[in-house]
């Protein structure tokens, strides 16, 4: 039987599944680990020891740290968070399972627009547009899908069904361009689109984070009319939701976060899918408990992706995306199996 | 006053046209059910009245107000509807379905208030839901499933209730304790209750009001022991039957002609 606590003031009240708290109790000092874990780890084993010794107080191994690998897993873990949290969101306004930024085509709208960028103005333009250029074809189709959706109002099923078309039709002009494109563009544009966080700096880190620090606390605002979305329509308009008003802003911060992230590392697929799932596992049905938690584990699994693909093929340095299934779907089966004991 | 009315409301589904410049008034704190045959309407005029179909002309009142004027979460604080077959998203429990009842009285801040606390223990109470407030919705029979749904409203705490056919789906014995909730409700709240219904002889003995609907617009409203004749069943549900009394309750009965199996009179002294 699940335990609450009630906190009640005369300007708040709230009331809190204590399940989910002692999960995201859990959860932080296991995230706390793996970050440890991911600085330790690369071409020069570091033990975690010296890691926190050197983070304090600038030694020799300050540059490796600090300027080489806490950039890129720092990256790694918002890159994860963002899409695990739009996956939540597209799940919820879909009402579907499946849903991901890559199955409906915002994941491939930001692709297509990367593959062009590479293939047809990498040079005459500075690669810094790169996630413009991305976040552009993210939000054009997001635009195409609710366009088309759109019949005086969108309904969940034709949001997937036009997303899924669209998707493939994204997908194939993308082969389309790197099929026509020079072989050396063709290499950078396969890197792109497995996704990857090699060589973030911190320059890189700031320019993504305002948009997690504006979308994240957004899509927490519209916690509760998510959750009552999810009762069906007639539902949420009896419970007084602005139905058409708050759907558009779900699609268009799960689109803005997704849009982003892979503006920043490519298409990494599968978090937006697997994280939002291992979350169900763990805590209660509510967006506000789903959404932290939601990016904890998609932070922490593209954070132990991209440690793996830095480590394991030395001295190759594989795109994370290689490892982010190699590392989630184990963890899921495993979830599922114990949830059915 | 009458707390919902319609006026001049033509309602169109599809470009087909359903309902014609109606004018109904909802009698307060009555019991009022809509009947009807199959696609006359009744379900989209019962949408219509709570704001979940917009009107094609004209317009509908809830407290002399156009609703379409008013926000959609002051007409939720006045109007709860329960769809028909609504659909719980898998693993979610009694207890968090029957909290989303409060949500038009929530806000960012106050998501959790005392009030909160006590309207959604005494819906579960009162629907008898508190042995079962921590089971799944999708792992309940469909009666119980359906007092889940009818606690919600509950928990809204409105003064009008719309259902839409609430015992479709559900056995004798639970039409029965579900149509006993709602009346027990309008009795000792004075709450006033809307619904579809399928069944006439249970709406001639639930109703209070009753408005049969056909060929576009309301054919006849009143008590039922004063509308319902051989003549209007026929004309409504095109249905050749005799009206009787209910031997308990003492509201019309309606049974219809049509064939089966026919016992002999002294069969039937046997058996009686």
């Amino acid at each position: 039987m699940p335990k609450f606590y009630t906190v009640r003031h005369a300007a708040l009240s709230l009331q809190l599944n204590l399940k989910t708290l002692s999960v995201l109790a859990l959860l932080l000092p296991c995230v706390l680990a793996c970050v440890l874990l991911a600085l330790s780890a690369g071409s020069q084993w570091l033990s975690p020891l010296t890691v926190l010794n050197e983070l304090v107080a600038d030694g020799r191994y300050a540059f490796v740290l600090e300027t080489l690998r806490l950039p890129r897993i720092v990256m790694a873990f918002m890159v994860g968070a963002a899409l695990a949290v739009s996956g939540l969101m597209l799940q919820s306004l879909i009402r579907n399972p499946l849903a991901s930024p890559d199955i409906i085509g915002i994941t491939g709208g930001a692709s297509a627009a990367a593959v062009f960028f590479l293939s047809f103005l990498a040079g005459s333009l500075s690669v810094y547009w790169l996630p413009v250029a991305a976040i552009i074809g993210a939000l054009l189709t997001a635009l195409i899908i609710y366009g088309l959706a759109w019949q005086g109002g969108v309904s969940p099923v034709r949001l997937v069904l036009i997303g899924i078309g669209l998707a493939a039709g994204m997908n194939a002009i993308t082969t389309l361009m790197i099929v026509l494109s020079p072989i050396a563009t063709s290499m950078t544009a396969y890197v792109w689109l497995t996704g990857s966080v090699y060589g973030t700096n911190w320059q890189d880190v700031s320019r993504l984070l305002p948009w997690l620090l504006v979308l994240l606390p957004w899509a927490m605002s519209l916690a509760r009319s998510i959750d009552a979305q999810a009762l069906g329509d007639a539902t949420a308009i009896n419970l007084g939701i602005a139905l058409q008003r708050d759907r558009l802003l779900v699609l268009f911060i799960s689109v803005g976060l997704a849009g982003a992230a892979v503006a920043f590392a490519g298409a990494v697929s599968f978090v937006g899918l697997i994280a939002p799932h291992i979350a169900r596992l763990l805590v209660d049905r509510r967006f506000a408990s789903l959404a932290p938690v939601s990016a904890l584990i998609g932070g922490t699994l593209v954070v132990l992706a991209d440690t793996l693909g830095r480590t394991v093929f030395l001295p190759l340095d594989m795109p994370a995306g290689v490892f982010v299934a190699a590392v989630g779907a184990p963890f899921f089966i495993y979830l599922l199996y114990r949830h059915q004991q | 006053m009458s707390p919902l009315s319609s006026q001049a409301l033509s309602l169109s589904y599809e470009q087909r046209l359903i309902i014609d410049a109606l004018d109904l008034q909802i009698p307060r704190s009555e019991i009022t059910v809509f009947v009807g045959s199959n696609g006359c309407g009744k379900s989209t005029l019962l949408k219509a009245f709570a704001r979940l179909l917009k009107p094609q002309q004209g317009s509908v009142l809830l407290d002399g107000v156009a609703i379409q004027k008013q926000s959609t979460r002051q007409v939720a604080q006045k109007l709860a509807i329960l769809p028909q077959g609504p659909n719980a998203p898998e693993g979610l429990t009694v207890y968090q379905l029957v909290k989303q009842g409060r949500y038009p009285h929530q806000n960012w801040l106050q998501q959790w208030s005392a009030q909160d606390e006590c309207l959604v223990t005494q819906a579960l109470e009162a629907t008898d839901l508190i042995p079962l407030m921590h089971q799944p919705v999708d792992a309940l029979s469909g009666g119980q499933r359906q007092r889940a749904w009818i606690a919600m409203t509950l928990a809204q705490d409105t003064e009008i209730v719309l259902l839409d056919e609430p015992t479709t789906y559900l056995d004798l014995t639970h039409q029965i304790e579900i149509l006993d909730l709602l009346f027990d409700l309008n009795q000792q709240q004075q709450k006033t209750i809307v619904m579809v219904l399928h069944d006439l002889n249970l709406a001639c003995r639930y109703a209070h009001h009753m408005v049969a609907i056909h060929n576009r617009t309301v054919h006849a409203q009143g008590r039922p022991e004063a509308i319902i004749t051989e003549d209007i069943v026929r004309e409504v549900f095109h249905l050749d039957c005799t009206i009787s009394r209910d031997p308990l309750f003492g509201t019309p009965l309606c049974i219809p002609f049509g064939k089966g199996r026919r016992l002999l009179k002294e069969q039937a002294n046997v058996l009686a």
